[in-house]
């Protein structure tokens, strides 16, 4: 406790403007995971603040992504994988018996590394959401929360006449973007993003990150990356995993600039990774 | 220039003829493949095509008021009238043994197309009218060439009296080849010229209407929830091996089953498609199980990952997603069930459906037939006219899978999406 005092300490001290004084809306405590006796993440402690976003930064294999899918209990679809500690959203512990991963699910969203729209028309990929969960009342809310989804996304512009054609005809960025329009549909709080780009070309990722620094204001973003870069420009805090150990996190600016540990420094400046 | 692109090297050669190699026995495989069936498709429509034509003979009867009866037209003997109409046509004949040649001209039918003409059209009493008969069998042999003159004159179907008969009807252009109808709207019969395959279709057509709605819906709910939803454990290992043990079962032995259980349990209507289809069904489900656990397993995580990220339950994930992806694939698989299903005989042989039905059935609870039943029981029959009646059932069975096979094809375009 009293090192996240410290940290807090070292965070608040910096020039941070940007980012407003808020509690954390995820809070991890001690989290393994374990992939049958494979242990995967070794006691994960991480505060995630609200409306901003937080990059996920590590060597391949290095457990990120694991740690992302058990924020929305994406893990749970894998027989063999097991989660302890304590992961808590708004203070509730997700992993408790009563929690229901579908109202989960819809309170976090995520977006995946490929993008995977349903074989069905770019207005039904989005309207889906809404329909499952009921959101909308009558089709003409429906439509307006379809467009202002796709809006938001920034595709409405390339889509509007053909919203009936299949999402899968669309180019790979469109895709992606289509998907994220789906996840804002259902309103989450927080959006996981599990490297949103790495399958699109640079003008796309630019669309991309454009998006998700616009979206900071409505959610609370956490990203996995590959990309250094990336990481410095979408995000203003940043965790730096290795070997399933949470070896550093703190301010963006702070972690490329003057990083406190020395792999986190090996791996920033690409001598490991 | 260097010849860099243009040098052979033994081992580049020795290469380039395995490739060559390969690709030759690769067509020589197709093409062995492909004559063997054309041989058997050719040889099957090539003594089946005569079974598409009947012939005909053509009588003038006497409707004589003193044998009909008007308030009992129904139970004449009409059989009386186209015996005597015959001898009317050949007076000729005098001797009982020779009389007994001549009726042996016409169908054992031919009474009835009689009686029918005169029930709907009672005026023609009194007058002579010229009615076309179905000709015998022996008769219809004859004329397609299948009776040969070199056989011995008192070993002959047709010897050489009754062959001058038939000479003279063709001269007289009272006999004629017609397009034989009758094989399709009709039942079996012991007279071949009279046999039909409706009777055998229905039932086979029924047989697997029962087998695809029962095994149809089993089979892709038992596939799943096995793919889906069952935890990956020792007892679902169990189940699956289960399963695959079961396709490769004989089939008789789901026959015996069915007699077991179906018919003495549970008391089922005897060689009633009903029956036949539930033992088909038990033979088609591992089949189709396998095959939609393996379209299942074909469509991408990543469909699933992306309807259990915006909050969709399992069902929903499945029945909304998975299962629309998978169904071509299921549907494949039950029409490949289904074909082999088609064509069994072994386990309605358990189940009473190896049986004469002349009747065609007109319910899944009436006694009735298989194509491949029907089949068989004609190629067992002495009579020479049988030998086409059986090459034209095959032909009706192929044209029945290549139906099947189709309409598979075209639900699966149809249903087909990319992703």
């Amino acid at each position: 406790m009293s090192f996240q005092l410290i940290e807090r300490q070292i965070l608040t001290s910096g020039k941070r403007q940007d980012i407003p004084e808020q509690p954390p809306v995820i809070s991890t405590r001690d989290v393994d995971v374990y992939y049958a006796d494979k242990k995967a993440l070794d006691k994960i402690t991480l505060d995630i603040p609200a409306n901003a976003v937080m990059s996920l930064i590590g060597p391949s294999g290095c457990g990120k992504t694991t740690f992302l899918r058990c924020l929305n209990r994406m893990n749970d679809l894998i027989d063999i994988c097991r989660v302890e500690g304590d992961i808590r959203i708004d203070g509730q512990d997700i992993y408790a018996p009563e929690v229901n991963t579908v109202s989960l699910r819809a309170h976090v969203g995520m977006v995946f590394q490929r993008p995977n729209p349903f074989p069905k028309s770019i207005f039904e990929n989005v309207a889906y959401g809404l329909r499952i969960h009921g959101l909308t009342s009558s089709k003409s809310e429906l439509a307006d929360r379809v467009e202002d989804s796709l809006k938001r996304a920034g595709l409405w512009e390339e889509v509007k006449d053909r919203l009936d054609e299949p999402g899968t005809g669309l180019s790979g960025g469109q895709q992606q973007r289509l998907c994220i329009a789906r996840t804002i549909a259902v309103q989450p709080k927080i959006i996981l993003m599990d490297e949103p780009c790495s399958a699109l070309d640079p003008i796309a990722t630019a669309k991309i990150e454009e998006l998700i620094d616009e979206m900071r204001a409505n959610f609370t973003i956490i990203i996995v990356t590959h990309s250094m870069q990336q990481a410095a420009r979408v995000s203003q805090h940043t965790a730096f995993f290795h070997m399933g150990k949470l070896v550093e996190q703190g301010e963006t600016r702070q972690i490329f600039t003057s990083p406190q540990d020395e792999r986190t420094e090996s791996y920033i400046t690409g001598r490991i990774g | 220039m260097t010849d860099l692109f243009t040098k052979v090297t033994p081992e580049l050669k020795r290469r380039l003829r395995h490739e060559r190699l390969f690709q030759w026995m690769g067509r020589s495989a197709i093409f062995i493949a492909i004559a063997f069936l054309l041989v058997m498709v050719g040889t099957i429509a090539s003594m089946g095509v005569g079974a598409l034509r009947q012939t005909h003979i053509e009588l003038s009867v006497f409707l004589d008021p003193q044998e009909l009866d008007t308030a009992r037209l129904y139970d004449a003997d009409y059989g009386r009238l186209v015996k005597k109409a015959l001898r009317a046509r050949f007076t000729e004949v005098k001797k009982r043994q020779d009389k007994r040649k001549l009726y042996n001209l016409i169908s054992s039918q031919a009474e009835f197309t009689l009686r029918d003409l005169v029930v709907s059209r009672p005026s023609l009493i009194g007058q002579t009218v010229k009615v076309w008969f179905t000709a015998s069998d022996d008769v219809d042999m004859l004329i397609k060439g299948n009776i040969s003159s070199s056989t011995g004159n008192t070993q002959r179907r047709i010897d050489r009296r009754e062959t001058r008969w038939i000479n003279d009807l063709i001269a007289a252009d009272q006999l004629e080849s017609r397009f034989n109808s009758r094989f399709f709207w009709s039942g079996d019969s012991r007279e071949p010229e009279l046999a039909g395959i409706l009777s055998a279709f229905a039932g086979s057509a029924f047989s697997l209407l029962v087998c695809f709605g029962l095994s149809f819906p089993v089979g892709i709910f038992a596939a799943i929830y096995l793919e889906e939803f069952a935890p990956k454990n020792r007892w679902s290992a169990f189940i699956e091996v289960n399963i695959n043990n079961l396709a490769a079962v004989p089939s008789i032995v789901f026959g015996l089953l069915g007699l077991a259980v179906f018919l003495n349990t549970f008391g089922l209507p005897r060689s009633s498609p009903l029956v036949g289809g539930m033992v088909l069904a038990l033979m088609t489900l591992p089949t189709i199980i396998i095959a939609s656990r393996a379209a299942l397993r074909a469509v991408p995580p990543s469909i699933r990952e992306a309807a259990l990220g915006i909050g969709a339950s399992r069902i929903q994930t499945v029945f909304h997603h998975v299962a629309p992806l998978a169904l071509p694939g299921m549907l494949t698989g039950a029409i490949v069930g289904m074909a082999r299903a088609l064509g069994e005989t072994a386990p309605l042989l358990m189940i009473g459906m190896v049986a004469f039905v002349a009747d065609v059935p007109n319910s899944i609870f009436e006694p009735a037939t298989a194509l491949p039943v029907q089949i068989f029981l004609w190629a067992d029959s002495p009579e020479r006219a049988f030998l086409e009646k059986t090459s034209a059932a095959i032909i009706v069975l192929l044209c029945f899978l290549v139906v099947m096979n189709l309409s598979a094809i075209i639900l699966r375009r149809k249903f087909e999406k990319r992703y």
